[in-house]
């Protein structure tokens, strides 16, 4: 198998395959003796000329992480036979600015009206999760375009809350 | 002795409780809300019944739901455990209505000490030392500027019915105050159903120590040595450990026998904390008497060789405390670390969801209190705890190693959680000397944190693509209900993932 496999934003091209002896891996056109065991879903124990790693695997509805000691690098790995013609979509948004849920929880109280000035780091909305109050604040000076959850409102992770432009 | 005990609480009190309740041969009953049917400790407990829905005020909090419980299951005494009913002295008076015994001190003591304007009052009193401030509740915002610029800013904002950093603020100027007040209030309603609130002068950057007691129903009361409390985030409590790097034995002992004559001028049973706050010249002053068992109990435990649960049962039951003052050893250093659902990269918000790989550290001097398991759904409605790590070592150095071993080990996946902090504080060099107070922990996530060690990335390339051959079930997207994905990653995910 040839992968793209991207690493904390770095890409690597990874040919992989399983032989009768073990593995045979390139990394970027190097080969690189190694072996691999899944200890159980999501865990690895991988061995590179002696030394040894486990390896998480941890993923979310939206990333896929490894972790390899206490570090956690951000992966993706891709095929690169089936995502020909493909264009990455861009989620950077320029003019307004919206306020989503860290977490899922109750919109408590709404601190500013639509129309208000308000000021980069200035609490909008205090959203209650776990019996802790959270102040949403502004991202950016500005003026409070709508408010998307009014009191009592609940709210997903990832829910917008306000928009701010 | 009692033959079945109802634990009105969840998470890993419950299961703590619980535990206590098999090693003395009583049968164990578990309470869950409709959002806990699949929480641990309904699976560990001998009996188990529904209170109804996930708010706590229609489940945990309600006393005819749990005394129903209690009544159904033919239970003899109720663990309160810490938070919900524990504190509440209306309901150890239910209890006692009912024929039940509670767990903890008489309704009479907690009156005395649960309020923290009432405790100030009968502190003052017995001429015990204590921070400047109000010992009533604040009737309007006009009342407590007035009191604010008597005792001088800064000035803290605390619940008189209050625990666990809810419904306080810390309010550095008079035009901070009013939404100050009124945002405490309603926290300390929410959070206790009760929103008085009173004030106090803010010692800056004190130390935060408490001192455990126990005393029997015969009048025997004693103290089980300190806990250094003062690494706190928003007033919470994050880690915790006994003995103080700061207390000497000549200060144990005094602050010792104040924290027994503070038991004893409530009429104190059962196992309770004074806690003082420490300026940096060593003097302490009373805060407050948290009238439960607390959550960093197990080092106590560790360093003591006793079970507190087992001597709260013992004690409830009528028995007398096996042992006196003289008999008291510290012995070792222990350490707990509050393991909660929360985002180290989001300011630490709440993050609940379902857990979707666990790795549990062990091995020596490594005690685990844990609420939760693989594939289990932390649900949004309660306290983000979800274990308590606890290191034991022949001294505070070897403490701290174990536990940076352990959490090496230690993996939660799915959700995020504070495990990379606790990596950070127990290698911080000011920490491992002892200095700490209450701004510590602050100043730490303020500074820029040591540069990770990053030179695994290819490794991690290496392991992408051994996973997506040897598990690749592994790689499909399954939870719901997040931020959306790009076009791009999820397309990555379905198509150079997927089988």
């Amino acid at each position: 198998m040839v992968y793209d496999v991207t690493i904390d934003g770095k890409n690597y091209r990874l040919e992989l395959e399983r032989v009768d002896t073990g593995w045979e891996c390139r990394l970027d056109g190097r080969a690189i003796p190694m072996d691999a065991v899944l200890a159980r879903r999501d865990v690895l124990s991988v061995l590179i000329e002696g030394k040894a790693y486990e390896i998480k695997r941890e993923r979310t509805a939206t990333d896929l992480h490894l972790w390899v000691g206490g570090a956690r690098y951000a992966a993706e790995l891709r095929d690169p036979r089936s995502l020909r013609g493909r264009k990455g979509g861009s989620w950077e948004e320029a003019g307004p600015r919206k306020l989503v849920a860290p977490m899922p929880g109750k919109v408590v109280r709404v601190l500013l009206g639509e129309n208000a000035a308000v000021e980069a780091g200035q609490g909008i909305l205090v959203v209650e999760a776990m019996k802790m109050q959270n102040e949403i604040k502004s991202p950016k000076k500005g003026i409070v375009q709508k408010i998307v959850a009014g009191e009592g409102a609940t709210v997903n992770a990832g829910d917008v809350l306000a928009i701010v432009e | 002795m009692f033959k079945k005990i109802l634990i009105a609480n969840r998470g890993e009190i419950a299961v703590r409780v619980i535990r206590a309740c098999r090693e003395l041969g009583i049968t164990s009953v578990a309470v869950y809300s409709d959002v806990d049917r699949a929480s641990l400790h309904v699976r560990k407990a001998d009996e188990a019944y529904p209170i109804g829905p996930a708010a706590a005020a229609e489940s945990y909090l309600n006393f005819e739901k749990i005394l129903g419980a209690a009544k159904r299951s033919g239970a003899d005494a109720i663990h309160p455990g810490y938070g919900f009913l524990s504190e509440n002295a209306k309901f150890a008076q239910a209890c006692t209505d009912a024929g039940l015994k509670f767990i903890g001190p008489t309704a009479a003591a907690m009156e005395m000490m649960g309020s923290k304007t009432r405790a100030r009052r009968n502190m003052e009193k017995a001429g015990l030392p204590f921070v400047p401030g109000t010992s009533r509740g604040l009737d309007s915002p006009e009342q407590a500027e007035q009191a604010a610029a008597k005792i001088g800013y800064p000035i803290m904002l605390k619940a008189a019915a209050g625990g666990g950093g809810k419904g306080m603020r810390l309010v550095n100027g008079p035009q901070e105050l009013k939404s100050a007040l009124e945002s405490a209030k309603s926290e300390a309603q929410r959070a206790f159903g009760d929103a008085e609130v009173y004030l106090e002068k803010a010692i800056v950057n004190p130390r935060h120590i408490e001192m455990q007691v126990l005393a029997d129903e015969h009048g025997q009361t004693v103290y089980l040595g300190e806990r250094e409390c003062s690494i706190q985030r928003r007033h919470q409590k994050v880690l915790e450990e006994s003995p103080s790097p700061v207390v000497a034995p000549e200060m144990r002992r005094r602050m010792g026998e104040a924290a027994v004559g503070v038991a004893r001028a409530a009429g104190y049973t059962n196992a309770g904390t004074v806690e003082f706050l420490v300026d940096s010249d060593k003097n302490f002053y009373f805060l407050e008497m948290n009238t439960r068992l607390q959550v960093e109990h197990p080092v106590t435990e560790l360093i003591t060789g006793l079970d507190l649960v087992h001597l709260q049962i013992h004690i409830a039951a009528g028995e007398k405390l096996p042992f006196t003052q003289d008999d008291i050893r510290l012995r070792g250093h222990a350490m707990e670390c509050r393991i909660y659902a929360e985002d180290p990269d989001n300011n630490y918000f709440p993050s609940p969801g379902k857990i979707t790989l666990l790795l549990n550290p062990s091995g020596p001097g490594i005690r685990m209190d844990s609420g939760v398991y693989e594939s289990w759904t932390v649900p949004i409605d309660y306290d983000p705890l979800l274990a308590k790590l606890i290191g034991y070592g022949a001294d505070r150095a070897q403490s701290i190693s174990r536990l940076i071993r352990a959490m090496n080990e230690y993996f939660v996946g799915g959700i995020k959680t504070n495990i990379s902090l606790f990596r950070r504080i127990l290698r911080d060099a000011e920490f491992q000397a002892g200095r700490v107070d209450t701004g510590y922990l602050d100043r730490l996530l303020e500074s820029s944190p040591p540069a990770a060690k990053r030179e695994d990335a290819d490794v991690a390339a290496i392991a992408a693509g051994v996973f997506a051959i040897l598990d690749p079930q592994g790689t499909t997207n399954g939870t719901g209900n997040a931020l959306p994905a790009s076009g791009w990653k999820r397309a990555a995910r379905v198509e150079g993932l997927g089988s």
